[in-house]
C-alpha cells in the first residue's frame, strides 16, 4: 500500500522524504556517539587527572551535541515538508480521482464517506507517514547503535541485554497484538454512539413528537457505558506498557551496577564506562518503547490508508479512452436499440428492459411513470451517465460510446432532480452552463426559465451570493436557476428530470411555452409527476416498471392507456 | 419551514494550537465543574496522587543512590583483593525495592485513573445527551447540528485524552523537574547555575517557537476549513459537476485551495516539531558542558566522581519533562476550551414545563362518568387537578386558537392575529406559500414553540396547563423531513407506540400501504435500515412515517406535507388506508398538492401569517379568492 502511495509523491517531497532518514540517522549517530565521549572524558580526564583529555573529548561532545541539534532541526524541517507534501499529494489524487468518477462509481461510495476519506483519513495518513520515515528510521538504528556501542564498552555486561530486550520486546509486542482487536471493538462501539447522537440531532422533532426523550436517553446511557466498558477493556492493557518498561529499565540499571561494580572492583572495567553503559540502557530501552508504539499507531492508520486506497483504486467504469476521434454531435436525434440496464449490471435484476425509441431533432418528448418506474434511469443514459448494459444508444445517429464525453455532455444538456447550486453569486452559478456567456446571454436565458424577475428583485441581482447548497432561494427559484444555467450551455438537447416540481403550473407552463419558441431546433425531454407539465408535448412515454408500458400523444394515451388514464384521474379529482 | 439550516464548515483535525480559549475567570470556573464530576473519585484521586509521588520520588532518589555507590561502594573497593560486596549489595537491594515500589505505584495511578477518566467520561456525555434531549425546538433550530456533535466528538475526545493522559504526564512531569532540581542543588550548588542558565534558554525558545506556531496554527486551521468546505461542496455536487463537464475547472480550483494549505501547513507544523530535537538536543549539549566543568572540578578536588554521575544522570532527565509539560500545556487548555463549550451547552435552558394536567386511561363507570384506571382502554381523559379535587375530562381532540399572534425571535411576525377551531374529528387544513405559518401553527399546538399570552386551547384546557410529554402523546405527527432511526423496519415503526405488538406494526403498515414493499426488503420488516434509511427512496420513508404515526393511535393527527414525495397514483392507493387512519380524529394536513386537502372540512388559506380565507373547498372555489387562483394554477407556491 504504502509503495502505491510514494507513486502520487512529487519528486521534491520525495526527496525531502528521503533526506529525513538520512538525517535522522546522523543525528542518532551523534547521539549514540556522546556517551563514548563520555566514558572518555572520565577514564582519560578525571581518572588520570589530565585536563587536557577532559577538554578535548569535552569538546567533541558539545560539537557532536551541536552537530546532532543541526541534524535534529534538518531532519524535523525536511520531515515536516515531506509529510504535508505528501498529505498534499495524497488530496489532490483523491479529488481528482473522485472528479473523474462515473455516476455508477460515486453512487457506490456514500458522499459522507468520501469527504471522511478526503478530510480524516488523509490527516491520519499524514501522521502515519510522518511517522514512517522519522521513528521508523530513528527508533531500530538507535537500538541497534547503542547495543553496539554498549558492547564496544564491554561486551560482558552488554549480555544483559541478551535477557532483557527480548523480554521487553515479546512484552510490548504481546499488549500491543492483544489491545488492537479490542481498540477495534471500542472504536466501533464509538462510531455507533456518535451515529445515535447524530440521529437524535436531525430527528429531533420526531423524537419530541413522540415524547421519546427518556427512552432515547435510557438507550444512550446504556450504549454509552458499553463504550466505557469496551475503553477500560482496550486500555487496562495498554496501561501495563509504562510500568513494564520502567521495570526493565531499573532491573537493567541494578544489574549493570551490581555486574559493572563486580568488573570496576575487578578492575577490568572504568568507572566512566559504567557511566556511560547507564546512557545506553537508556536509549536502548526507549527505542523499544518507540517501536511498540509505532506499532500500534501504524496498525490502528492502516484503516484509513486501506479507504484512501479503495478510493485510488477504484476502476473508472466508463471512460472515453478509446475514442480517438473526436467527432462532434450532429443533431439532437436520440434512439434507443433494445436498451437493458442494471445499476448492479446483473441481467437478472434490469431497472430498464428492451427499452426501443426514438426522437427526432427538435422533438418535445414528456415521460411519465410512477416511483421507481426508471423515468431518470432511463434519461441518464442519454448523456451517458451510465453505460447500457445491452443494446445501444444513439445520439445525433452515432453510439453515444462514440463520442468523446466532454463533446456528447455539452451537447446533451440536463436539469437533474436533485440539482445542487454552489457557493458563489448567482452569475457564477449560471456560467457553469457557457463560461463565456456574455450578461445578454445570461439574462435571455433567465427570461426563459421564468428566473429573471426573482433575480431582479434580490438586492444584488445576478451579484448575490448563495449559500452552500443555494440555501438563501426557495426550492422553486432554486429549479427554475439550475433550468436557466441548462440553457446557458446552448445544447441540442436538453433533460428537464422533474425539474419543475416545486414551481407552480402557470411558471412551469411559461418555462414551457419559452422552451418551445427559444430552443425550437432542440430537442427537450421532459419528466414530470405532472401530466399538465407533459400534456401537451410531442409525445409522451409511459414507463411502468423499467419498461416502456406505452408511447403516445396525450389523446392517445387517455384513450388507450390505463396507467396514464389513472394518473390523469388521481390529478384531477380536484379540478373535476 | 422555520429551520434555519446554517452550515458551519467542519473545522476539520489538526492540532490542539490555536484554539480560542476563554478568560482566565471562565478557565477557572470550567476546572471547578470537571472538579464537580471528579468529587465522587476522591479516594481514587487521593490514591493516584500518592503513587505519582511515590513514582516520581523513588527515580530521583534512585538516581542520587549512583554517589555513594560510586563514592562508598566502588570507588574504594577498586583494586582490593577479595572485596566485601555486602553492603555494595545492600544497598543495590534498597535501590530495587526502591524502584520497584515506583513501579508498582506508576501501575496503579494509571489503572485508577483509567477508571476514573472513563468514568468521568460517561457522565460528563450522559448528562450532556440528557440535557440536549431536553433542549427546546428553537436550540436545534439555531445551531447547526455539526457543530453540536463537534462536543460529542471533538470536544469530549480531546477531555479524555486531558484526563487520561495530559493532566498525569503534566502533573508527573512537574513534580519530576521541581524534584530533579532539588536533588541536583543538593549535590552541587555550582553545577546548577548551568541548569538554571539552560532552563531560561529552553524557555526562551519555546515562548518563541509557541508564539509562531500558534498564529500559523490558525492559519492553518482557515486553510484547512476552505479547502474541505470546497471538498464537501463539490463531492455533494459530483452529478452536477458531470452533467456541466466541470471537472478540470473544478480540479484546479481545488489544486489552489490545496496549495495554500499546505503552506499554512508548513509553516504550522515546522515551528511545532522543531521544538522536540531543539529541546533534546540543547539537554545533550547541556550533559556536555555539565561533564566537561563536572570533570574539571573533579579533578581540581572540589567534587567526588559521584556527584559528577548522579549529576549527569539528572541533566539526562531534566529536560524531557520540559518538554512535555510544553507541549501537554497546549493540550490542557484547548481541552479546556472544549470542556468550556460542553458546559456551556449544559447550561442552556431546557424546555420549561408547568402543566399539571395529566393524560391517564379512562373508563367510563355505571353513570357515565370518567374514571381513572391503569390500563390502555382505548379511551382517554384529562386528568386535571382542582384546588384539592380531580376532574376528568374526555381527550377528544378539540383545538381552539384565539388570537394568536407569534414570531420565532420576537421581531418577525410569524403568525398575526390567527383565530381557528377544530371540532373533534374534523380535518382542518393549511394552504400557502412557504413561510406563510403552516408548519408554524402546527409547531404551536403540540409546544415545540410557545407562545408567551397563551391563546391556545385543547379539549377546553389552555395547552400551557397540560403535562408537555402528555400533550405530545396524545397526537402524532408526520412531519415535512421523514426521519428513520438505525434499526430495524419493524423497530422504526414501533417508535411511535413502544408496547405495539407484531401484529399491531404491521396492520399499521398495511394502512399506510407500505406492507408490501417493506415484504420486498432483504429480511421484510427485520431489515436493518442505516443512516436514516438512506437505502430507502424518499417516498417510502414517508410511508413508514405514517405507519409510525398510525401505530401510535392518538385522537390528533398532524399531516404536515406527509404525502409530498409519493408519487399520485401511489397516493391515490394509500388514500383509502389515509381515510380509515383519519376516521374518527382530528387532523390537521399541510400539503402542497390541493388535490390532498381538497375533502377536508375546513380549509385555511395563510399568508404572510394571516388566514385570509376559509372555507371547505366548494366554498373557497365559489368564492374566486386566493384558493382558487392557486388551484388553477394562477399562482405559485414555493
Amino acid at each position: 500500500m504504502l509503495k502505491q502511495f510514494w507513486g502520487y509523491l512529487e519528486p521534491r517531497y520525495r526527496r525531502q522524504a528521503i533526506l529525513t532518514p538520512v538525517f535522522i540517522l546522523a543525528e542518532v549517530v551523534m547521539e549514540v556517539l556522546i556517551p563514548l565521549q563520555m566514558a572518555k572524558v572520565i577514564n582519560l580526564g578525571v581518572n588520570l587527572g589530565d585536563i587536557n583529555a577532559v577538554l578535548v573529548h569535552g569538546g567533541a561532545m558539545v560539537v557532536m551535541a551541536l552537530l546532532s541539534l543541526v541534524f535534529g532541526v534538518l531532519a524535523a524541517k525536511t520531515s515536516v515538508n515531506a509529510s504535508v507534501g505528501f498529505a498534499k499529494n495524497i488530496r489532490q489524487a483523491l479529488f481528482h480521482k473522485v472528479q473523474d468518477f462515473s455516476f455508477a462509481n460515486v453512487d457506490r461510495f456514500s458522499t459522507a464517506s468520501l469527504v471522511t476519506r478526503l478530510t480524516t483519513d488523509v490527516t491520519n495518513m499524514q501522521t502515519a507517514f510522518m511517522m514512517c520515515i522519522r521513528m521508523l528510521v530513528r527508533s531500530p538504528v538507535m537500538l541497534i547503535g547503542a547495543t553496539f556501542m554498549a558492547a564496544y564498552i564491554s561486551p560482558k555486561l552488554a549480555l544483559i541485554f541478551l535477557v532483557v530486550i527480548p523480554v521487553l520486546g515479546g512484552l510490548l509486542g504481546v499488549i500491543a497484538a492483544k489491545t488492537f482487536p479490542r481498540f477495534q471493538v471500542m472504536l466501533a462501539k464509538y462510531d455507533a454512539l456518535n451515529a445515535r447522537v447524530q440521529e437524535n440531532l436531525t430527528a429531533i422533532r420526531v423524537v419530541k413528537a413522540f415524547v421519546r426523550e427518556d427512552y432515547e436517553i435510557e438507550k444512550f446511557d446504556a450504549s454509552a457505558d458499553d463504550v466505557r466498558a469496551a475503553m477500560v477493556r482496550s486500555e487496562k492493557l495498554l496501561v501495563w506498557n509504562g510500568p513494564v518498561m520502567q521495570f526493565c529499565m531499573y532491573g537493567c540499571m541494578i544489574a549493570i551496577s551490581w555486574f559493572g561494580g563486580k568488573l570496576i572492583i575487578g578492575g577490568s572495567m572504568q568507572i566512566g564506562d559504567l557511566m556511560s553503559f547507564i546512557s545506553y540502557v537508556s536509549q536502548i530501552l526507549m527505542s523499544l518503547m518507540m517501536l511498540s508504539m509505532i506499532f500500534v499507531m501504524l496498525v490502528m492508520s492502516r484503516a484509513s490508508a486501506s479507504r484512501i486506497s479503495e478510493v485510488l483504486n477504484e476502476t473508472l467504469d466508463l471512460t472515453d479512452d478509446n475514442v480517438t476521434e473526436d467527432v462532434p454531435v450532429k443533431d439532437g436525434s436520440i434512439v434507443f436499440e433494445h436498451v437493458d440496464f442494471s445499476y448492479s449490471k446483473d441481467k437478472d435484476v434490469l431497472n430498464l428492459s428492451d427499452i426501443n425509441f426514438s426522437i427526432a431533432s427538435g422533438e418535445t418528448i414528456g415521460i411519465i411513470g410512477g416511483t421507481g418506474s426508471a423515468k431518470s434511469t432511463l434519461v441518464q443514459l442519454i448523456p451517458r451517465l451510465y453505460d447500457v448494459l445491452d443494446g445501444r444508444i444513439l445520439v445525433g445517429g452515432r453510439d453515444v460510446r462514440e463520442y468523446k464525453l466532454d463533446t456528447l455532455r455539452r451537447q446533451v444538456a440536463m436539469v437533474l432532480q436533485k440539482n445542487v447550486l454552489f457557493s458563489g453569486t448567482i452569475r457564477e452559478n449560471l456560467l457553469w452552463g457557457d463560461e463565456n456567456a456574455t450578461q445578454e446571454q445570461v439574462e435571455e436565458a433567465c427570461r426563459a426559465a421564468q428566473a429573471h424577475d426573482f433575480i431582479k428583485s434580490f438586492p444584488d441581482g445576478y451579484e448575490t451570493e448563495l449559500g452552500q447548497g443555494g440555501v438563501n432561494v426557495s426550492g422553486g427559484q432554486k429549479q427554475r436557476l439550475c433550468i436557466a444555467r441548462a440553457l446557458l450551455a446552448h445544447p441540442k438537447i436538453i433533460i428537464l428530470d422533474d425539474s419543475t416540481s416545486a414551481v407552480d403550473t402557470a411558471t412551469d407552463s411559461k418555462i414551457r411555452a419559452a422552451l418551445h419558441e427559444k430552443l425550437a431546433g432542440t430537442t427537450t425531454i421532459i419528466i414530470a409527476q405532472r401530466i399538465t407539465s407533459v400534456m401537451d408535448a410531442d409525445r409522451i412515454i409511459v414507463l411502468d416498471d423499467g419498461k416502456i408500458d406505452a408511447i403516445g400523444t396525450h389523446e392517445q394515451l387517455l384513450q388507450s392507456n390505463a396507467i396514464y388514464r389513472e394518473v390523469y384521474e388521481s390529478q384531477q379529482k380536484g379540478v373535476a | 419551514m422555520n429551520q434555519k439550516n446554517t452550515r458551519v464548515q467542519s473545522g476539520g483535525p489538526g492540532g490542539p494550537r490555536g484554539v480560542p480559549m476563554g478568560k482566565p475567570e471562565e478557565i477557572k470556573k470550567t476546572i471547578k465543574r470537571i472538579f464537580v464530576y471528579l468529587k465522587g473519585f476522591r479516594l481514587h484521586i487521593a490514591a493516584v496522587a500518592v503513587c505519582l509521588l511515590v513514582s516520581a520520588a523513588s527515580s530521583i532518589a534512585c538516581t542520587y543512590f549512583l554517589k555513594p555507590l560510586f563514592n562508598n561502594f566502588i570507588g574504594p573497593l577498586i583494586g582490593r583483593q577479595n572485596p566485601d560486596l555486602s553492603e555494595f549489595a545492600r544497598i543495590l537491594t534498597l535501590m530495587a525495592l526502591l524502584y520497584l515500589s515506583g513501579v508498582v505505584a506508576l501501575y496503579i495511578q494509571n489503572r485508577l485513573m483509567l477508571e476514573v477518566s472513563t468514568r468521568t467520561l460517561y457522565r460528563i456525555r450522559a448528562d450532556l445527551f440528557s440535557h440536549m434531549e431536553k433542549l427546546p425546538i428553537s436550540y436545534f433550530d439555531t445551531h447547526a447540528t455539526g457543530e453540536t456533535m463537534s462536543r460529542y466528538t471533538n470536544d469530549i475526545d480531546t477531555l479524555r485524552n486531558m484526563l487520561g493522559q495530559s493532566l498525569p504526564q503534566f502533573l508527573s512531569s512537574a513534580v519530576t523537574v521541581v524534584g530533579v532540581f532539588l536533588a541536583m542543588l543538593l549535590l552541587s550548588p555550582s553545577l546548577t547555575i548551568l541548569v538554571v542558565l539552560m532552563l531560561l534558554i529552553m524557555l526562551k525558545i519555546i515562548a518563541v517557537l509557541g508564539k509562531r506556531s500558534g498564529a500559523a496554527f490558525k492559519r492553518q486551521q482557515r486553510a484547512l476549513g476552505n479547502a474541505n468546505g470546497y471538498i464537501e461542496e463539490m463531492i455533494e455536487g459530483q452529478k452536477v459537476v458531470k452533467v456541466f463537464c466541470h471537472e478540470p475547472v473544478s480540479k484546479q480550483e481545488f489544486d489552489k485551495l490545496n496549495e495554500t494549505l499546505c503552506d499554512a501547513s508548513v509553516e504550522a507544523n515546522t515551528a511545532a516539531f522543531l521544538l522536540m530535537p531543539i529541546m533534546s538536543n540543547l539537554s545533550y549539549i547541556h550533559y556536555a558542558f555539565t561533564a566537561v566543568v563536572g570533570s574539571l572540578m573533579a579533578i581540581a578536588g572540589m567534587l567526588d566522581l559521584g556527584t559528577v554521575a548522579a549529576f549527569l544522570q539528572y541533566t539526562r532527565s531534566f529536560s524531557q519533562p520540559i518538554t512535555q509539560i510544553s507541549q501537554q500545556f497546549n493540550t490542557l487548555l484547548s481541552a479546556l476550551a472544549g470542556a468550556e463549550r460542553i458546559f456551556r451547552l449544559m447550561d442552556e435552558q431546557v424546555e420549561t414545563d408547568n402543566g399539571d394536567v395529566t393524560l391517564v386511561n379512562a373508563v367510563r363507570d355505571e353513570n357515565g362518568e370518567l374514571q381513572e384506571c391503569d390500563h390502555r382502554t382505548g379511551l382517554w381523559a384529562w386528568r386535571v387537578p382542582e384546588g384539592d379535587g380531580v376532574s376528568y375530562v374526555e381527550v377528544r381532540g378539540a383545538v381552539v386558537f384565539d388570537h394568536v399572534t407569534f414570531s420565532y425571535d420576537g421581531k418577525k411576525t410569524v403568525l398575526n392575529d390567527v383565530s381557528l377551531y377544530a371540532k373533534p374529528g374534523q380535518k382542518i387544513a393549511f394552504v400557502g406559500s412557504t413561510g406563510a405559518g403552516k408548519t408554524t401553527i402546527t409547531n404551536l399546538i403540540n409546544r415545540f414553540y410557545d407562545v408567551p399570552g397563551g391563546g391556545i386551547t385543547y379539549d377546553g384546557i389552555p395547552i400551557e396547563r397540560i403535562h408537555k410529554g402528555d400533550l405530545r402523546r396524545s397526537m402524532s405527527m408526520v412531519l415535512q423531513d421523514t426521519h428513520l432511526f438505525t434499526g430495524t423496519v419493524m423497530e422504526n415503526i414501533r417508535y411511535g407506540k413502544l408496547d405495539a405488538t407484531d401484529e399491531e406494526v404491521v396492520k399499521a403498515a398495511s394502512l399506510a400501504n407500505a406492507d408490501s414493499f417493506i415484504r420486498h426488503l432483504p429480511h421484510g420488516y427485520d431489515t436493518v435500515l442505516q443512516s436514516d434509511g438512506d437505502n430507502l427512496s424518499q417516498g417510502q420513508r414517508q410511508l413508514l412515517a405514517i405507519a409510525r404515526a398510525a401505530v401510535a393511535d392518538p385522537p390528533v393527527l398532524v399531516l404536515d406535507e406527509a404525502t409530498s414525495s409519493i408519487d399520485t397514483r401511489t397516493e391515490a392507493l394509500i388514500e383509502r388506508g389515509m381515510d380509515s387512519l383519519m376516521e374518527g380524529r382530528t387532523v390537521f394536513v399541510i400539503a402542497h398538492r390541493l388535490s390532498t386537502v381538497r375533502n377536508s372540512n375546513a380549509i385555511m388559506v395563510l399568508e404572510q401569517g394571516r388566514i385570509i380565507e376559509r372555507g371547505d373547498h366548494d366554498d373557497l372555489i365559489a368564492a374566486r379568492g386566493k384558493y382558487y387562483q392557486l388551484y388553477t394554477g394562477m399562482f405559485e407556491l414555493d
